[in-house]
Protein backbone atom coordinates (compact mmCIF):
# COMPACT_ATOMS: atom_id res chain seq x y z
CA UNK A 1 0.00 0.00 0.00
CA UNK A 2 1.61 3.39 -1.11
CA UNK A 3 1.01 6.63 0.63
CA UNK A 4 -0.78 8.13 -2.28
CA UNK A 5 -3.02 5.64 -3.19
CA UNK A 6 -6.02 6.49 -1.35
CA UNK A 7 -7.59 2.83 -0.23
CA UNK A 8 -8.82 3.84 2.85
CA UNK A 9 -10.74 7.15 1.31
CA UNK A 10 -12.17 5.43 -1.59
CA UNK A 11 -13.01 1.93 0.91
CA UNK A 12 -14.81 4.55 3.00
CA UNK A 13 -17.43 4.70 0.55
CA UNK A 14 -17.67 1.64 -0.45
CA UNK A 15 -18.48 0.40 3.10
CA UNK A 16 -20.81 3.46 3.69
CA UNK A 17 -22.25 1.75 1.16
CA UNK A 18 -23.04 -1.33 1.69
CA UNK A 19 -23.93 -0.76 5.21
CA UNK A 20 -26.38 1.88 4.00
CA UNK A 21 -28.11 -0.23 1.79
CA UNK A 22 -27.99 -2.96 4.37
CA UNK A 23 -29.29 -0.90 7.62
CA UNK A 24 -31.41 1.60 5.75
CA UNK A 25 -29.83 4.95 4.83
CA UNK A 26 -31.89 6.26 7.45
CA UNK A 27 -29.08 4.51 10.13
CA UNK A 28 -26.51 6.25 8.06
CA UNK A 29 -24.66 7.20 11.52
CA UNK A 30 -24.36 3.78 12.43
CA UNK A 31 -23.02 2.82 8.99
CA UNK A 32 -20.64 5.40 9.42
CA UNK A 33 -19.60 4.34 13.24
CA UNK A 34 -19.44 0.63 11.54
CA UNK A 35 -16.79 1.95 8.95
CA UNK A 36 -14.81 3.91 11.79
CA UNK A 37 -14.53 0.75 13.80
CA UNK A 38 -13.32 -1.18 10.72
CA UNK A 39 -10.91 1.10 10.21
CA UNK A 40 -9.44 1.33 14.09
CA UNK A 41 -9.48 -2.80 13.68
CA UNK A 42 -7.00 -2.38 10.70
CA UNK A 43 -5.17 0.17 11.91
CA UNK A 44 -4.44 -1.98 14.79
CA UNK A 45 -3.68 -5.36 13.26
CA UNK A 46 -1.90 -3.59 10.31
CA UNK A 47 0.41 -1.38 12.55
CA UNK A 48 2.41 -4.27 13.07
CA UNK A 49 1.48 -7.57 11.12
CA UNK A 50 1.42 -4.91 7.66
CA UNK A 51 -0.99 -4.72 5.32
CA UNK A 52 -2.89 -7.82 4.47
CA UNK A 53 -2.10 -9.15 0.68
CA UNK A 54 -6.15 -8.10 0.25
CA UNK A 55 -6.53 -4.70 2.01
CA UNK A 56 -10.14 -3.92 0.61
CA UNK A 57 -11.10 -7.19 0.81
CA UNK A 58 -9.75 -7.73 4.63
CA UNK A 59 -11.70 -4.42 5.40
CA UNK A 60 -15.07 -5.37 4.08
CA UNK A 61 -15.23 -8.38 6.00
CA UNK A 62 -14.70 -6.26 9.43
CA UNK A 63 -17.30 -3.74 8.33
CA UNK A 64 -19.31 -7.47 7.51
CA UNK A 65 -18.58 -9.05 10.66
CA UNK A 66 -19.25 -5.95 12.97
CA UNK A 67 -22.69 -5.32 10.87
CA UNK A 68 -23.74 -8.67 11.95
CA UNK A 69 -22.97 -7.75 15.61
CA UNK A 70 -25.05 -4.65 15.28
CA UNK A 71 -27.95 -6.38 13.62
CA UNK A 72 -28.15 -9.24 16.04
CA UNK A 73 -27.65 -6.74 19.12
CA UNK A 74 -30.30 -4.29 17.69
CA UNK A 75 -32.36 -5.69 15.81
CA UNK A 76 -35.68 -5.32 17.76
CA UNK A 77 -34.67 -1.72 18.58
CA UNK A 78 -34.18 -0.43 15.25
CA UNK A 79 -35.84 -0.77 12.14
CA UNK A 80 -33.39 -1.44 9.39
CA UNK A 81 -33.86 -1.34 5.81
CA UNK A 82 -37.46 -2.56 4.60
CA UNK A 83 -36.33 -5.12 2.26
CA UNK A 84 -34.48 -6.80 5.17
CA UNK A 85 -37.41 -7.12 6.73
CA UNK A 86 -37.71 -10.89 8.62
CA UNK A 87 -34.65 -12.53 6.79
CA UNK A 88 -32.64 -10.90 10.13
CA UNK A 89 -34.76 -12.36 12.87
CA UNK A 90 -33.10 -15.62 12.40
CA UNK A 91 -29.55 -16.88 12.54
CA UNK A 92 -30.03 -19.14 9.76
CA UNK A 93 -30.81 -16.36 7.84
CA UNK A 94 -29.21 -13.33 9.14
CA UNK A 95 -25.51 -14.37 7.70
CA UNK A 96 -26.25 -15.69 4.24
CA UNK A 97 -28.51 -11.81 4.09
CA UNK A 98 -25.52 -10.42 4.89
CA UNK A 99 -23.29 -11.88 2.95
CA UNK A 100 -25.13 -11.07 -0.30
CA UNK A 101 -25.39 -7.58 0.65
CA UNK A 102 -21.31 -7.62 0.70
CA UNK A 103 -21.00 -9.12 -2.86
CA UNK A 104 -18.59 -7.14 -4.68
CA UNK A 105 -20.53 -6.53 -7.30
CA UNK A 106 -23.75 -5.15 -5.27
CA UNK A 107 -21.43 -3.09 -3.62
CA UNK A 108 -20.83 -1.26 -7.40
CA UNK A 109 -24.32 -0.62 -7.73
CA UNK A 110 -24.82 0.49 -3.66
CA UNK A 111 -21.99 3.23 -4.35
CA UNK A 112 -24.12 4.52 -7.30
CA UNK A 113 -27.42 4.25 -5.51
CA UNK A 114 -25.81 6.85 -2.39
CA UNK A 115 -24.27 9.00 -5.47
CA UNK A 116 -27.20 10.05 -6.23
CA UNK A 117 -29.16 9.43 -2.93
CA UNK A 118 -26.67 12.87 -1.91
CA UNK A 119 -28.03 14.93 -4.75
CA UNK A 120 -31.10 14.70 -2.86
CA UNK A 121 -33.51 18.16 -4.32
CA UNK A 122 -34.09 19.15 -1.10
CA UNK A 123 -29.89 20.07 -0.69
CA UNK A 124 -28.07 23.16 -2.11
CA UNK A 125 -25.75 22.25 -4.46
CA UNK A 126 -22.79 23.48 -2.91
CA UNK A 127 -24.00 20.52 -0.06
CA UNK A 128 -24.63 18.04 -2.22
CA UNK A 129 -21.11 18.62 -3.24
CA UNK A 130 -19.63 18.46 0.07
CA UNK A 131 -21.65 15.59 0.88
CA UNK A 132 -20.55 13.23 -1.78
CA UNK A 133 -16.96 14.12 -0.62
CA UNK A 134 -17.83 13.43 2.92
CA UNK A 135 -19.39 10.25 2.66
CA UNK A 136 -18.52 8.85 -0.56
CA UNK A 137 -15.06 9.71 -0.88
CA UNK A 138 -14.58 9.50 2.57
CA UNK A 139 -13.18 13.51 3.06
CA UNK A 140 -13.55 14.29 7.24
CA UNK A 141 -15.37 17.25 8.04
CA UNK A 142 -12.18 18.87 8.86
CA UNK A 143 -10.94 17.97 4.76
CA UNK A 144 -14.35 19.05 3.47
CA UNK A 145 -13.80 22.12 5.12
CA UNK A 146 -10.39 22.72 3.41
CA UNK A 147 -11.06 21.94 0.48
CA UNK A 148 -14.25 24.54 0.38
CA UNK A 149 -12.18 26.84 2.43
CA UNK A 150 -15.05 26.53 4.84
CA UNK A 151 -14.36 26.60 8.91
CA UNK A 152 -15.14 23.39 10.51
CA UNK A 153 -17.94 24.96 12.06
CA UNK A 154 -19.43 25.78 8.98
CA UNK A 155 -18.75 22.22 7.08
CA UNK A 156 -20.25 20.19 9.62
CA UNK A 157 -23.44 21.91 10.07
CA UNK A 158 -23.83 21.76 6.11
CA UNK A 159 -23.12 18.19 6.43
CA UNK A 160 -25.27 17.43 9.52
CA UNK A 161 -28.46 19.05 8.13
CA UNK A 162 -28.06 16.97 4.80
CA UNK A 163 -27.88 13.90 6.80
CA UNK A 164 -30.71 14.68 7.97
CA UNK A 165 -32.57 15.01 4.66
CA UNK A 166 -30.90 12.07 3.48
CA UNK A 167 -32.14 10.50 6.52
CA UNK A 168 -35.90 11.02 5.69
CA UNK A 169 -35.88 8.64 3.31
CA UNK A 170 -35.56 4.58 4.33
CA UNK A 171 -33.90 3.57 1.12
CA UNK A 172 -30.55 4.10 -1.08
CA UNK A 173 -31.93 6.01 -4.45
CA UNK A 174 -33.11 3.17 -6.70
CA UNK A 175 -30.77 3.41 -9.92
CA UNK A 176 -32.89 0.25 -11.21
CA UNK A 177 -35.61 3.06 -12.22
CA UNK A 178 -34.91 4.55 -15.31
CA UNK A 179 -37.42 7.73 -15.06
CA UNK A 180 -36.04 8.55 -11.58
CA UNK A 181 -32.65 7.90 -12.57
CA UNK A 182 -32.89 10.24 -15.58
CA UNK A 183 -34.47 12.95 -13.50
CA UNK A 184 -32.12 13.02 -11.12
CA UNK A 185 -28.97 12.20 -13.46
CA UNK A 186 -28.83 16.53 -14.41
CA UNK A 187 -27.93 17.11 -10.50
CA UNK A 188 -25.34 14.42 -9.93
CA UNK A 189 -23.74 15.24 -13.13
CA UNK A 190 -24.02 18.91 -12.04
CA UNK A 191 -22.56 17.95 -8.41
CA UNK A 192 -19.29 16.42 -10.32
CA UNK A 193 -18.96 19.23 -12.45
CA UNK A 194 -18.81 21.43 -9.45
CA UNK A 195 -16.53 19.33 -7.16
CA UNK A 196 -14.11 18.79 -10.18
CA UNK A 197 -14.63 23.16 -10.59
CA UNK A 198 -13.99 23.43 -6.83
CA UNK A 199 -10.54 21.65 -7.36
CA UNK A 200 -9.77 23.18 -10.48
CA UNK A 201 -10.71 27.02 -10.14
CA UNK A 202 -11.81 26.78 -6.25
CA UNK A 203 -9.60 28.76 -3.34
CA UNK A 204 -8.07 26.23 -1.85
CA UNK A 205 -4.13 27.42 -0.91
CA UNK A 206 -2.96 23.64 -1.25
CA UNK A 207 -2.76 22.41 -4.82
CA UNK A 208 -2.84 18.94 -3.75
CA UNK A 209 -6.11 19.26 -2.04
CA UNK A 210 -7.23 20.74 -5.47
CA UNK A 211 -5.99 17.86 -7.54
CA UNK A 212 -7.32 15.51 -5.08
CA UNK A 213 -10.62 16.97 -5.92
CA UNK A 214 -10.19 17.20 -9.66
CA UNK A 215 -9.41 13.39 -8.94
CA UNK A 216 -11.87 12.29 -6.92
CA UNK A 217 -14.89 14.14 -9.30
CA UNK A 218 -13.39 11.92 -12.18
CA UNK A 219 -13.17 8.71 -10.47
CA UNK A 220 -17.12 9.14 -9.26
CA UNK A 221 -17.47 10.40 -13.25
CA UNK A 222 -15.80 7.48 -14.22
CA UNK A 223 -18.37 5.39 -12.43
CA UNK A 224 -21.51 6.81 -13.38
CA UNK A 225 -19.97 6.01 -16.91
CA UNK A 226 -19.49 2.34 -16.26
CA UNK A 227 -23.26 1.75 -15.45
CA UNK A 228 -25.48 1.90 -18.31
CA UNK A 229 -27.99 4.26 -17.46
CA UNK A 230 -25.72 6.92 -15.94
CA UNK A 231 -23.48 6.71 -19.51
CA UNK A 232 -25.45 9.48 -21.29
CA UNK A 233 -24.11 11.42 -24.35
CA UNK A 234 -24.04 14.20 -21.30
CA UNK A 235 -21.79 11.93 -18.68
CA UNK A 236 -19.72 11.33 -22.12
CA UNK A 237 -18.93 14.83 -22.04
CA UNK A 238 -18.65 15.72 -18.77
CA UNK A 239 -15.80 12.92 -18.16
CA UNK A 240 -14.00 14.66 -21.33
CA UNK A 241 -13.83 17.89 -20.27
CA UNK A 242 -12.69 16.74 -16.74
CA UNK A 243 -10.07 14.54 -18.91
CA UNK A 244 -9.06 17.87 -21.54
CA UNK A 245 -8.85 19.88 -18.11
CA UNK A 246 -6.84 18.12 -15.72
CA UNK A 247 -4.60 17.21 -18.48
CA UNK A 248 -3.20 20.74 -18.22
CA UNK A 249 -2.99 20.18 -14.57
CA UNK A 250 1.04 19.74 -14.66
CA UNK A 251 1.56 22.57 -16.21
CA UNK A 252 -0.18 24.83 -14.29
CA UNK A 253 1.88 25.09 -11.25
CA UNK A 254 6.24 25.29 -12.39
CA UNK A 255 8.92 24.06 -10.98
CA UNK A 256 9.12 27.10 -8.00
CA UNK A 257 5.61 26.55 -7.32
CA UNK A 258 4.16 29.53 -9.64
CA UNK A 259 1.47 29.28 -11.30
CA UNK A 260 0.97 29.69 -14.62
CA UNK A 261 -1.65 30.85 -17.03
CA UNK A 262 -3.01 28.92 -19.78
CA UNK A 263 -0.79 31.61 -22.04
CA UNK A 264 2.35 30.61 -20.99
CA UNK A 265 2.15 27.13 -19.98
CA UNK A 266 4.71 24.58 -21.46
CA UNK A 267 2.10 22.16 -23.24
CA UNK A 268 4.80 19.93 -23.47
CA UNK A 269 3.82 19.01 -19.81
CA UNK A 270 -0.28 18.32 -20.50
CA UNK A 271 -0.69 14.99 -19.86
CA UNK A 272 -0.93 13.16 -23.17
CA UNK A 273 -2.93 10.32 -21.98
CA UNK A 274 -5.59 12.09 -20.68
CA UNK A 275 -5.66 14.40 -23.51
CA UNK A 276 -6.06 11.01 -25.48
CA UNK A 277 -8.88 10.06 -23.24
CA UNK A 278 -10.61 12.92 -23.37
CA UNK A 279 -11.03 13.20 -26.55
CA UNK A 280 -12.31 9.78 -26.78
CA UNK A 281 -14.82 11.02 -24.51
CA UNK A 282 -15.71 13.76 -26.36
CA UNK A 283 -16.13 11.49 -29.63
CA UNK A 284 -18.97 9.07 -27.32
CA UNK A 285 -20.63 12.28 -26.18
CA UNK A 286 -21.42 13.17 -29.80
CA UNK A 287 -24.07 10.23 -30.01
CA UNK A 288 -27.97 11.51 -29.36
CA UNK A 289 -28.76 15.28 -30.47
CA UNK A 290 -28.57 16.65 -27.17
CA UNK A 291 -26.21 19.46 -26.42
CA UNK A 292 -25.47 20.49 -22.93
CA UNK A 293 -22.77 22.91 -21.48
CA UNK A 294 -20.74 19.85 -20.86
CA UNK A 295 -20.47 19.31 -24.56
CA UNK A 296 -19.58 23.32 -25.33
CA UNK A 297 -17.28 23.24 -21.94
CA UNK A 298 -15.25 20.30 -23.48
CA UNK A 299 -15.21 21.45 -26.93
CA UNK A 300 -13.68 24.52 -25.52
CA UNK A 301 -10.96 22.65 -23.70
CA UNK A 302 -10.50 19.96 -27.25
CA UNK A 303 -9.43 23.02 -29.12
CA UNK A 304 -6.88 24.36 -26.56
CA UNK A 305 -5.54 20.64 -26.19
CA UNK A 306 -5.10 20.77 -30.01
CA UNK A 307 -3.29 23.68 -29.84
CA UNK A 308 0.45 22.95 -30.47
CA UNK A 309 1.12 26.77 -29.44
CA UNK A 310 -0.76 28.89 -27.87
CA UNK A 311 -0.68 31.32 -31.19
CA UNK A 312 -1.75 27.98 -32.66
CA UNK A 313 -5.32 28.21 -30.77
CA UNK A 314 -8.38 28.47 -32.57
CA UNK A 315 -9.94 31.49 -30.92
CA UNK A 316 -12.47 32.63 -33.27
CA UNK A 317 -14.36 28.76 -32.94
CA UNK A 318 -13.97 29.11 -29.24
CA UNK A 319 -15.52 32.54 -29.17
CA UNK A 320 -18.24 31.26 -30.31
CA UNK A 321 -18.71 28.35 -28.36
CA UNK A 322 -18.55 30.77 -24.89
CA UNK A 323 -21.72 32.27 -27.20
CA UNK A 324 -23.56 29.16 -27.25
CA UNK A 325 -22.32 28.87 -23.82
CA UNK A 326 -23.89 32.05 -22.73
CA UNK A 327 -27.48 31.19 -24.15
CA UNK A 328 -27.19 27.66 -22.93
CA UNK A 329 -26.12 28.54 -19.11
CA UNK A 330 -24.76 32.37 -18.60
CA UNK A 331 -22.97 33.44 -15.79
CA UNK A 332 -20.41 35.84 -15.29
CA UNK A 333 -17.90 33.73 -15.06
CA UNK A 334 -18.56 32.07 -18.18
CA UNK A 335 -18.84 35.82 -19.65
CA UNK A 336 -15.59 36.63 -18.22
CA UNK A 337 -13.89 33.82 -20.17
CA UNK A 338 -15.84 34.83 -23.47
CA UNK A 339 -13.98 38.53 -23.02
CA UNK A 340 -10.46 36.68 -22.66
CA UNK A 341 -11.24 34.77 -26.05
CA UNK A 342 -12.66 37.60 -27.31
CA UNK A 343 -9.05 39.46 -26.89
CA UNK A 344 -7.45 36.64 -28.38
CA UNK A 345 -9.73 36.98 -31.08
CA UNK A 346 -10.28 40.76 -31.91
CA UNK A 347 -7.68 42.27 -29.85
CA UNK A 348 -6.99 43.38 -26.17
CA UNK A 349 -9.41 46.83 -26.29
CA UNK A 350 -12.45 44.61 -27.59
CA UNK A 351 -11.35 41.93 -24.54
CA UNK A 352 -11.73 45.25 -22.11
CA UNK A 353 -15.19 46.24 -24.06
CA UNK A 354 -16.87 42.82 -23.27
CA UNK A 355 -15.52 42.63 -19.88
CA UNK A 356 -17.35 46.19 -19.07
CA UNK A 357 -20.04 44.93 -20.58
CA UNK A 358 -20.69 41.73 -18.65
CA UNK A 359 -23.94 42.33 -17.01
CA UNK A 360 -23.66 41.08 -13.37
CA UNK A 361 -20.03 41.72 -13.25
CA UNK A 362 -20.80 42.81 -9.64
CA UNK A 363 -20.97 38.76 -8.69
CA UNK A 364 -17.69 38.82 -10.09
CA UNK A 365 -16.19 41.53 -8.06
CA UNK A 366 -14.69 39.27 -5.35
CA UNK A 367 -13.27 36.86 -7.67
CA UNK A 368 -9.58 38.72 -8.24
CA UNK A 369 -8.83 37.30 -11.77
CA UNK A 370 -11.91 39.85 -12.77
CA UNK A 371 -9.54 42.61 -11.85
CA UNK A 372 -6.36 40.55 -13.01
CA UNK A 373 -7.94 40.10 -16.82
CA UNK A 374 -8.87 43.61 -17.03
CA UNK A 375 -5.15 44.10 -15.96
CA UNK A 376 -4.10 41.85 -18.30
CA UNK A 377 -5.38 43.68 -21.34
CA UNK A 378 -4.65 47.00 -20.11
CA UNK A 379 -0.68 45.72 -20.19
CA UNK A 380 -1.25 44.45 -23.62
CA UNK A 381 -2.63 48.04 -24.69
CA UNK A 382 0.42 49.84 -22.89
CA UNK A 383 -1.55 51.31 -20.24
CA UNK A 384 0.95 50.34 -17.78
CA UNK A 385 -0.78 52.35 -14.76
CA UNK A 386 -4.15 51.79 -15.29
CA UNK A 387 -3.04 47.75 -15.39
CA UNK A 388 -1.21 48.14 -12.36
CA UNK A 389 -4.32 49.83 -10.39
CA UNK A 390 -6.33 46.68 -11.83
CA UNK A 391 -3.53 43.71 -10.43
CA UNK A 392 -3.48 45.77 -7.19
CA UNK A 393 -7.12 44.94 -6.51
CA UNK A 394 -6.63 41.70 -7.64
CA UNK A 395 -4.33 41.51 -5.00
CA UNK A 396 -6.26 42.26 -2.44
CA UNK A 397 -9.13 39.58 -3.35
CA UNK A 398 -6.36 37.03 -3.60
CA UNK A 399 -7.78 33.73 -2.23
CA UNK A 400 -4.09 32.14 -1.32
CA UNK A 401 -0.03 32.38 -1.58
CA UNK A 402 -0.44 30.69 -4.82
CA UNK A 403 -2.23 33.24 -6.42
CA UNK A 404 -0.91 36.40 -4.35
CA UNK A 405 2.60 35.30 -5.80
CA UNK A 406 1.18 35.80 -8.89
CA UNK A 407 -0.92 38.65 -8.57
CA UNK A 408 2.47 40.49 -7.16
CA UNK A 409 4.66 39.37 -10.31
CA UNK A 410 2.22 40.49 -12.65
CA UNK A 411 2.00 44.10 -10.55
CA UNK A 412 6.17 43.72 -11.07
CA UNK A 413 6.00 43.61 -14.93
CA UNK A 414 3.49 46.57 -15.06
CA UNK A 415 6.21 48.76 -12.64
CA UNK A 416 8.91 47.67 -15.39
CA UNK A 417 6.32 48.19 -18.23
CA UNK A 418 7.40 45.04 -19.56
CA UNK A 419 4.59 44.21 -21.77
CA UNK A 420 3.89 40.41 -22.32
CA UNK A 421 5.07 38.45 -25.30
CA UNK A 422 1.80 36.99 -25.90
CA UNK A 423 0.13 40.47 -26.58
CA UNK A 424 2.15 41.63 -29.59
CA UNK A 425 0.74 38.93 -32.14
CA UNK A 426 -2.83 40.26 -32.53
CA UNK A 427 -2.96 44.41 -31.57
CA UNK B 1 22.55 -6.83 22.77
CA UNK B 2 19.81 -6.65 24.93
CA UNK B 3 16.01 -7.86 24.75
CA UNK B 4 13.48 -5.38 25.32
CA UNK B 5 9.38 -5.08 24.49
CA UNK B 6 7.54 -2.43 23.32
CA UNK B 7 4.40 -2.41 24.54
CA UNK B 8 1.81 -0.20 22.49
CA UNK B 9 -0.74 1.52 24.69
CA UNK B 10 -3.58 3.45 23.62
CA UNK B 11 -6.78 2.66 21.39
CA UNK B 12 -6.66 3.45 17.36
CA UNK B 13 -8.30 6.99 17.78
CA UNK B 14 -11.91 7.10 16.64
CA UNK B 15 -11.75 10.51 14.93
CA UNK B 16 -9.26 10.51 12.16
CA UNK B 17 -10.21 10.39 8.48
CA UNK B 18 -9.48 7.49 6.67
CA UNK B 19 -6.38 9.47 4.83
CA UNK B 20 -5.04 10.10 8.13
CA UNK B 21 -5.14 6.46 8.92
CA UNK B 22 -3.54 5.80 5.88
CA UNK B 23 -0.98 7.71 6.30
CA UNK B 24 -0.68 6.72 10.15
CA UNK B 25 0.07 3.19 8.67
CA UNK B 26 2.70 4.23 6.42
CA UNK B 27 4.43 5.97 9.76
CA UNK B 28 4.08 1.93 11.04
CA UNK B 29 5.60 0.61 8.71
CA UNK B 30 8.77 2.87 8.08
CA UNK B 31 9.32 2.75 11.80
CA UNK B 32 9.60 -0.90 11.48
CA UNK B 33 11.36 -0.80 8.89
CA UNK B 34 14.17 1.07 9.95
CA UNK B 35 14.05 -0.91 13.41
CA UNK B 36 14.69 -3.61 11.03
CA UNK B 37 17.21 -2.08 8.65
CA UNK B 38 19.45 -1.28 11.69
CA UNK B 39 18.97 -5.03 13.58
CA UNK B 40 16.86 -3.62 15.95
CA UNK B 41 13.77 -5.84 15.31
CA UNK B 42 13.95 -8.96 16.92
CA UNK B 43 10.11 -9.85 16.18
CA UNK B 44 7.22 -7.93 15.07
CA UNK B 45 5.14 -9.02 17.66
CA UNK B 46 1.20 -9.31 17.09
CA UNK B 47 -1.39 -7.44 18.14
CA UNK B 48 -3.90 -7.71 20.59
CA UNK B 49 -7.75 -7.84 20.37
CA UNK B 50 -9.61 -6.10 22.35
CA UNK B 51 -12.11 -8.25 23.89
CA UNK B 52 -10.68 -10.75 26.16
CA UNK B 53 -11.24 -11.52 30.02
CA UNK B 54 -9.53 -11.59 33.40
CA UNK B 55 -8.94 -14.02 35.83
CA UNK B 56 -7.85 -13.44 38.87
CA UNK B 57 -6.95 -14.66 42.65
CA UNK B 58 -7.46 -18.02 44.11
CA UNK B 59 -11.29 -17.90 43.77
CA UNK B 60 -10.24 -18.09 39.74
CA UNK B 61 -12.85 -14.92 39.28
CA UNK B 62 -12.98 -14.26 35.37
CA UNK B 63 -14.21 -10.56 34.35
CA UNK B 64 -14.64 -9.21 31.08
CA UNK B 65 -12.00 -7.10 29.37
CA UNK B 66 -11.07 -4.35 28.89
CA UNK B 67 -9.09 -3.73 31.65
CA UNK B 68 -8.07 -0.46 31.66
CA UNK B 69 -9.23 2.84 30.11
CA UNK B 70 -8.86 3.27 26.05
CA UNK B 71 -5.79 5.13 26.43
CA UNK B 72 -4.29 2.25 28.42
CA UNK B 73 -5.21 -0.90 26.36
CA UNK B 74 -2.44 -3.01 25.16
CA UNK B 75 -3.17 -3.26 21.56
CA UNK B 76 0.11 -5.05 20.82
CA UNK B 77 3.68 -5.80 21.37
CA UNK B 78 7.07 -6.10 19.50
CA UNK B 79 10.66 -7.51 20.39
CA UNK B 80 13.12 -5.08 20.23
CA UNK B 81 17.61 -5.59 20.56
CA UNK B 82 19.39 -2.51 21.76
CA UNK B 83 22.38 -1.87 24.02
CA UNK B 84 20.88 -1.00 26.57
CA UNK B 85 17.31 0.61 28.36
CA UNK B 86 18.64 3.91 27.52
CA UNK B 87 19.01 3.20 23.70
CA UNK B 88 15.99 1.11 23.29
CA UNK B 89 13.62 4.19 25.04
CA UNK B 90 15.90 6.40 22.32
CA UNK B 91 14.40 4.10 19.36
CA UNK B 92 10.91 3.73 21.04
CA UNK B 93 10.38 7.86 20.43
CA UNK B 94 10.37 7.04 16.52
CA UNK B 95 6.79 4.91 16.90
CA UNK B 96 4.04 6.85 15.10
CA UNK B 97 1.61 5.81 18.20
CA UNK B 98 3.01 8.13 19.71
CA UNK B 99 1.47 11.02 17.68
CA UNK B 100 -1.58 9.83 18.78
CA UNK B 101 -1.83 10.45 22.19
CA UNK B 102 -0.54 6.99 22.53
CA UNK B 103 2.56 5.22 24.79
CA UNK B 104 4.92 3.07 24.61
CA UNK B 105 6.01 0.87 27.37
CA UNK B 106 9.84 -0.29 26.86
CA UNK B 107 10.40 -3.65 29.15
CA UNK B 108 13.49 -5.23 29.55
CA UNK B 109 13.59 -8.91 28.66
CA UNK B 110 14.70 -10.83 32.04
CA UNK B 111 17.21 -13.50 30.62
CA UNK B 112 19.01 -15.83 32.58
CA UNK B 113 22.57 -14.81 32.03
CA UNK B 114 21.44 -12.16 34.52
Amino acid sequence: MASGDHLFRHQSGRMVAALTRLFGIHNLALAEDVVQDAFCRALEVWRIRGVPENPCAWLMTAAKNRALDVLRRERTARNFAPELGRWIESEWTLAPVVEEYFAPNIIKDDLLRLMFSCCHPQLPEATQVMLILHILCGFSVDEVASAFVSSHAAAEKRITRAKKVLATSKRLFDTTDPDKLSARLPAVQRALYLLFNEGYHGASPESAVRAELCREAMRLAAMLLEHPPGATPATYALAALMCLDAARLPARVDASGHLVPLFEQDRGQWDQELLAEGLGFLALSAAGSELTEYHLEAAIASHHASAPRMEATDWATIVSLYDRLMTLRPSPIVALNRAIALAQRDGAEHGIAAIRAITEHDRLMAYPFYSAALGELALRCGRSRTAGEHFRAALALARNPMEREFLERRLGACETGEVPEVCNKRM
Amino acid sequence: MSEFTYLYRGRADQTGSPEERQQHLVKWRAWFQELGANGHLKELGHPLENGGVVVKGSQKIVTDGPFAEAKDVVGGFSIIEARDLAQAVELSKGCPILELGGAVEVRPIQTMSM
